[in-house]
């Protein structure tokens, strides 16, 4: 058996490499910023992929979450921790700087949405969305228009197309364009319309069919990115906006099926 | 009072909703809690583990893959599909289905306490005095486990009337049909209307509060020592 050392000398040098570490924890050599970054369901993907770029370019980590733009603007209302916000729509940005919550000057158009009317099934879909006239289909999975950029924009569509009345009572409606997304992919809904990005793989719908809406049915999806007060004079934050803009980024938006 | 035709259609059908899903659970889990109280198959644990399922599975967990599993290329789907009933998600009955699944536990977990609690002596004691199974079912089981009735039957509704994440999954939002006050409350706060949510909010929360409390006063007189 060992004998133990005394324990005075023992304690006092166990508390002085402690402090020792403690200190050295602080001290640590200048790191990369953090950013945290609020982006719109439908955006997800594509931004996973600037970022990685982005991260790997400058050194600064981005954390992303993603979720209803509504439900961002509540958040970030009541003090949530974001620098960034990327939107699915143009209002909240702008309301978020009326009311003083984001930085003056800083709001841009970073991607313009594009709608499309998709199944799952291949060919139940015709290129001209002919089916929403003459379709026997009990459920259309739309956007709800009151919360969703991509449902105003569908509702809009079918407004213009005359057939809004006679298709109402069939709509089943998601919380935002994801959820829509997942009640046609499930196949519980034959069609609705989401968002070009969704279906677009490596620049072409991979599966089932789909009638890519011209622009002109419905009022522009400008999604706006805008630097809220907690990300001012934070440098990371302000790179990764400008990174948004650069030809690198747009290239991976462009590819995912949205326009400028 | 701020409350719209929609909110009101939303509190009508959630009041609904709870009521048939309570009924439902309270019929078909009496039988269920019975067995689990008395069995001493080797199946007891793991059916007893399945029904608290619900407890800890997210509901937008339970709620997806209901819609999975109830949707066209799902077991469930193809069922009701080819018993003629369409397909469950975006109907009430598939709500209905959804909630019942949702609450199971909370039906069967108070009715199998007081099934147990009740031991075997007050059955044996009507079995000697000539009572049939069903007769000392009725009069001897249902009196004696009225508290665990009661609570089981204010949990599944209590628990039914908050039920969100399962009913945004399957439920697509139809006005009258599944939008239930839960998700309306929710559509009010994403919308910013925040006055009405909070009308929404209060006067469930006030009809909540009051049922509960009405319903303590139901509860029989415990023995005092």
């Amino acid at each position: 058996m060992h004998p133990a050392p005394p324990p005075n000398a023992a304690r006092a040098s166990l508390t002085g490499l402690m402090g020792l570490a403690f200190v050295a924890c602080l001290w640590a050599p200048a790191r990369a910023d953090e950013v945290s970054v609020a982006v719109a369901a439908n955006f997800i993907a594509p931004m996973q992929q600037i970022v990685a770029a982005f991260e790997r370019e400058s050194g600064h980590q981005v954390t992303l979450s993603s979720g209803a733009t509504g439900k961002f603007y509540a958040q970030i209302t009541h003090g949530a921790p974001f620098h960034v916000l990327l939107a699915a729509d143009d209002t909240t940005p702008q309301r978020l700087e009326q009311e003083g919550r984001a930085v003056a000057g800083s709001r841009f158009t970073y991607a313009v949405g594009r709608l499309v009317l998709w199944s799952a099934q291949p060919g139940y879909v015709d290129a001209g969305g002919q089916v929403l006239r003459t379709g026997d289909f009990a459920h259309l999975a739309v956007a709800n228009p009151k919360l969703a950029p991509y449902g105003l924009a569908a509702q809009q569509t079918l407004e213009k197309l005359g057939v809004a009345d006679r298709l109402k009572p069939r709509w089943v409606m998601g919380e935002n364009i994801a959820q829509t997304y997942q009640f046609v992919a499930t196949g519980n809904a034959p069609l609705g319309f989401v968002a070009l990005s969704q279906v677009m793989e490596k620049g072409r719908i991979a599966r089932g069919s789909a009638w890519q809406v011209p622009a002109d049915m419905h009022d522009p999806i400008r999604q706006d990115a805008v630097l809220l007060n907690k990300g001012q004079g934070h440098a990371a934050a302000t790179a990764l906006l400008a990174y948004l803009r650069s030809e690198n980024a747009r290239a991976v938006i462009r590819s995912y099926g949205y326009a400028f | 009072m701020q409350l719209s035709a929609e909110d009101w259609s939303a509190i009508g059908l959630t009041l609904r909703l709870a009521a048939l899903t309570t009924a439902l659970l309270l019929v078909l889990c009496t039988p269920l809690a019975w067995w689990l109280a008395h069995t001493r198959s080797r199946w007891r644990g793991p059916i007893a583990a399945v029904v608290a399922l619900p407890l800890v599975l997210p509901p937008t967990v339970l709620g997806f893959y209901l819609l999975v599993l109830m949707g066209p290329a799902g077991p469930l789907g193809t069922l009701t599909q080819s018993l003629g009933l369409g397909t469950l998600p975006f109907t009430f009955g598939g709500l209905v289905v959804g909630s019942v699944a949702y609450s199971l536990p909370f039906a069967v977990q108070p009715l199998q306490r007081a099934f147990e609690s009740l031991g075997a002596r007050p059955l044996e004691v009507a079995a000697t005095l000539g009572a049939g199974p069903v007769d000392r079912f009725i009069t001897v089981v249902l009196p004696l486990a009225r508290p665990g009735f009661i609570t089981a039957g204010i949990l599944s509704f209590a628990h039914t009337v908050g039920e969100f994440g399962v009913v945004l999954m399957l439920g697509g939002n139809i006005p009258g049909v599944t939008r239930v006050v839960s998700v309306q409350i929710y559509d009010h706060v994403e919308a910013m209307e925040y006055a009405q949510a909070h009308w929404l909010a209060g006067g469930m929360v006030a009809f909540s509060f009051i049922v509960l409390l009405a319903l303590q006063w139901w509860q029989p007189e415990r023995p005092r020592p």
